[in-house]
């Protein structure tokens, strides 16, 4: 899957799964303290990448992303290897 | 609307009312077992002339790995756990001095374990769904204490304290998180007790008799139903007046 798809898609269900307005979403932006998404909001949003890309995201590697960017990457990683 | 249910060590007693009572409610319901087998098909053989839907399932809920493998097998059975009942339970009475570490342990372990173990598998559903219910079942034990059941009122205090913190961190999402705390209910653990021990208790119960596991499994389907819908957190008792 090309990088441009998967941003799409995760900026899609940043906007349906948590509400978050589409404007406010970065690369950069972090969940927690820029787009107001709590710890449990995180949780949410890795199980809705897990659902929708069709990959297993392992505690240990889910906590380390804190930014849009960083969420792409993982599940660019796990796409592509 | 029906849920998935599952109910632990549901092959006897209260847990055998409960998943009766969420199957005649209309929910499809996993019977939840340790070792029992028979009792638990006889549960599901009269839920199933009853008209419910009902499935017998082995696991020791104590354990981790047995607990992953409970929820994937009732996920392909029945389809996803939304309504959890958390009732497996088990006694090592002794006095403090008596206690070996062996009873506090294994009662920790069944009691209390097992409630951290289930309630995060369910969890994962229910946050999918936007919709859950857990329900623990505790004890008054757990709520007034009890002499030679230091560790059985440790583990069913610890269910309430576990249910209010999870009522806080999942109340956002639509699941609610209660516990039902019976007082004496005619079951095989408390009939070990003897007819003169449960006389005497009848005779301290405001409503002057023992409990039946039905009177449980009714605040259990409260619980469970749309009517619930803003209690989380709470504790009812089920004690006929006991503890007053």
């Amino acid at each position: 899957m090309e990088r441009t798809e998967i941003e799409l898609k995760l900026v899609d269900l940043l906007v349906d799964e948590l509400g978050i307005e589409r404007e406010a979403i970065t690369m950069e932006a972090k969940f927690e303290e820029d787009l107001d998404v709590d710890s449990l909001g995180v949780v949410e949003l890795l199980m809705a990448l897990e659902d929708n890309f069709d990959v297993k995201i392992p505690d240990e590697e889910a906590e380390q992303i804190s930014t849009v960017g960083e969420a792409i990457n993982l599940v660019e990683k796990k796409l592509n290897g | 609307m029906s849920h998935v249910a599952l109910v632990t060590g549901a092959s006897r007693g209260i847990g055998r009312a409960i998943a009766e009572r969420l199957a005649a409610d209309g929910h499809p319901v996993a019977v939840n077992y340790a070792a029992n087998a028979a009792a638990a098909d006889e549960v599901v053989a009269r839920i199933s002339a009853a008209g419910g839907t009902a499935v017998p399932i082995r696991a020791d809920v104590g354990d981790e790995d047995a607990v992953a493998a409970m929820f994937a097998e009732i996920e392909d059975r029945l389809g996803r756990v939304e309504i959890l009942v958390n009732n497996a339970g088990i006694t090592k009475d002794d006095l403090l001095l008596r206690m070996g570490p062996e009873d506090w342990d294994a009662v920790i372990r069944t009691n209390l374990r097992s409630v951290y173990l289930c309630s995060r598998a369910a969890m994962r559903g229910m946050l999918r769904s936007k919709w859950g219910r857990i329900i623990s079942v505790s004890s008054v034990s757990g709520l007034s204490g009890n002499p030679g059941q230091a560790n059985y009122a440790a583990s069913k205090a610890g269910i309430i304290g576990f249910s209010k913190s999870i009522a806080r961190e999942i109340g956002s999402r639509n699941i609610t998180v209660n516990v039902v705390a019976p007082g004496f209910i005619e079951t095989d653990m408390t009939g070990e007790l003897g007819d003169e021990i449960a006389a005497e208790v009848a005779d301290r119960v405001a409503l002057g008799r023992l409990g039946r596991p039905e009177d449980v499994a009714a605040a259990v389907g409260y619980l469970a139903s749309d009517d619930a819908a803003y209690v989380t957190g709470q504790t009812i008792v089920v004690d006929g007046g006991l503890t007053l």
